[in-house]
């Protein structure tokens, strides 16, 4: 939770809501760009962020991004998080 | 070095190390003597753990775990008022998965969905949103927990829903801050701490200013840290070089995510939704004033305290820990988790006693998973 994964932010997806779609080891997952839109919403398009729950807290370089990535796959925590995303999808669901 | 080849830097680590142990002798800390460190955040606590930290520094620092785990300092009080908001009737009560084993006086949030309440683990206050647009017949709440790390996700959310005019989407506010309870264990005259490694992520929000008053007002140094192993063990050594020269000063050791003033949309939305509690109580520190976040009159609508008329808006009230459990002593550092009667028999992390063990980041949780036999037979 405290620790974030980072991810790409390919596509603008809602502008309204400031929504994008990012790609994070591998899993697409829709986020809030919010905290790191300092110019035009699209320009954040190609960025790499540290996401945190759901919103782009920061942005990284590449390199920094595939350092952390690393770091969190040592520690369990890349795992954990793309297993709450997977989490995340089903709890829309409607539940048997 | 038995985890020093994991690292990805294995020479920088070294190099590191021996700059650690160098300045050690030079302070004169001892494993009799040692200088005292506190890592503040539960995700370092982890990592010290993951990488034998602990073990492969030299003998004179003792690192003490602070209550930077947001599951772990959760008051019991606050988990039973979760199970009461969930087992309301046409309530979907969403949470972080955290949070689903923490024990409360009668049950678990685990057990009350085992009876049938409907209780959704999401990753992001943005999936409950989603659960309240598509659910309009049903009240959705979410669990908002966390240090200042979270808070501006479920900010950002109520703002999204107040623009929308959501009305069946509710926060059951728990957010905490660092800087109190930190300010409160320096105030602990049981407390003997001599510098701090800082929480990186909760400074992208914030920035390092907060954490002035460390320096300023009680002559501690601190330094901002990130999460890799490199990372705590240059933190360590500038917290070292710090006491070696008498200095006290606050320095940033993540700079390449963490900016001197935080994130300011962060802040501008953290402010807009939230202010201050009076006080918050905290799992073995007690109640701690300004601690706490609520969220503001012009957002009311979207406090689940006060639209289902509980918890603080109520009043307060303390509930007693679990007999046995020494969760309270671990986390204000006067007891080792292996010291706790309940470690790895009454307590573990299938079967949780106390919030400590519930999560990856939580001391005893982490003393289990890498001690393994060797904690718990310590402990006997």
């Amino acid at each position: 939770m405290c620790l974030g994964i980072p991810g790409q932010i390919t596509a603008i997806t809602d502008p309204t809501r400031m929504m994008a779609m990012a790609e994070v080891s591998g899993v697409r997952r829709e986020v809030n760009v919010a905290p790191i839109v300092t110019g035009a919403l699209e320009d954040v398009i190609g960025k790499w962020a540290l996401i945190h729950v759901g919103f782009a807290m920061a942005e990284i370089d590449e390199d920094e991004a595939e350092k952390t990535l690393e770091a969190l796959r040592h520690l369990g925590e890349a795992q954990e998080e793309l297993e709450a995303m997977a989490a995340g999808a089903s709890a829309l669901e409607v539940q048997p | 070095m038995k985890y020093a080849d994991e690292f990805r830097e294995p020479i920088a680590a070294r190099a590191a190390l021996d700059a650690i142990a160098r300045v050690c002798d030079q302070i004169g800390a001892t494993a009799e003597n040692p200088v005292r460190i506190m890592e503040i955040c539960g995700g370092h606590t982890h990592a010290i753990f993951r990488y034998g930290l602990d073990k492969l520094t030299h003998p004179g620092i003792e690192f003490i775990h602070g209550p930077g785990c947001p599951v772990c300092v959760l008051p019991m009080s606050r988990v039973d008022e979760c199970v009461q908001l969930a087992e309301q009737p046409n309530v979907i009560f969403t949470t972080f998965g955290d949070a689903m084993r923490v024990p409360g006086t009668r049950k678990s949030l685990l057990q009350a969905k085992a009876d049938g309440a409907d209780i959704r683990m999401v990753y992001s206050p943005l999936d409950a949103l989603e659960l309240a647009r598509r659910n309009p017949d049903k009240e959705v709440i979410f669990f908002g927990l966390g240090f200042e790390t979270t808070t501006p996700s479920t900010a950002l959310s109520i703002q999204q829903a107040s623009r929308e005019g959501l009305t069946n989407f509710t926060v059951f506010c728990n957010h905490i801050t660092v800087p109190p309870p930190i300010k409160a264990l320096l105030d602990d005259p049981y407390m003997k701490l001599d510098g701090f490694v800082g929480p990186g992520h909760v400074s992208m929000v914030i920035g390092t200013h907060p954490y002035d008053f460390i320096a300023d007002d009680y002559g501690k140094p601190i330094v901002v840290a990130g999460f890799e192993p490199l990372d705590l063990l240059q933190s360590v050594l500038m917290v070292l070089e710090q006491i070696r020269d008498g200095k006290a000063v606050v320095q940033n050791q993540y700079a390449r995510v963490v900016p001197e003033h935080g994130n300011p949309v962060s802040i501008a939305a953290i402010d807009d939704v939230y202010e201050q509690r009076p006080s918050f109580e905290w799992r073995g520190l007690g109640e701690i004033d300004h601690s706490g976040l609520r969220i503001r009159e012009t957002y009311k609508a979207f406090d689940a305290e006060e639209k289902f008329g509980i918890g603080y808006a109520t009043g307060t009230r303390s509930v007693q820990e679990p007999e046995g459990c020494e969760c309270g002593a671990v986390m204000t550092g006067r007891m080792k988790p292996t010291q706790c009667p309940m470690f790895g028999k009454g307590c573990t992390p299938e079967m949780p006693l106390g919030a400590l063990m519930v999560s990856s980041e939580g001391a005893c949780a982490a003393y289990y998973q890498y001690g393994g036999a060797r904690a718990v037979e310590a402990a006997e």
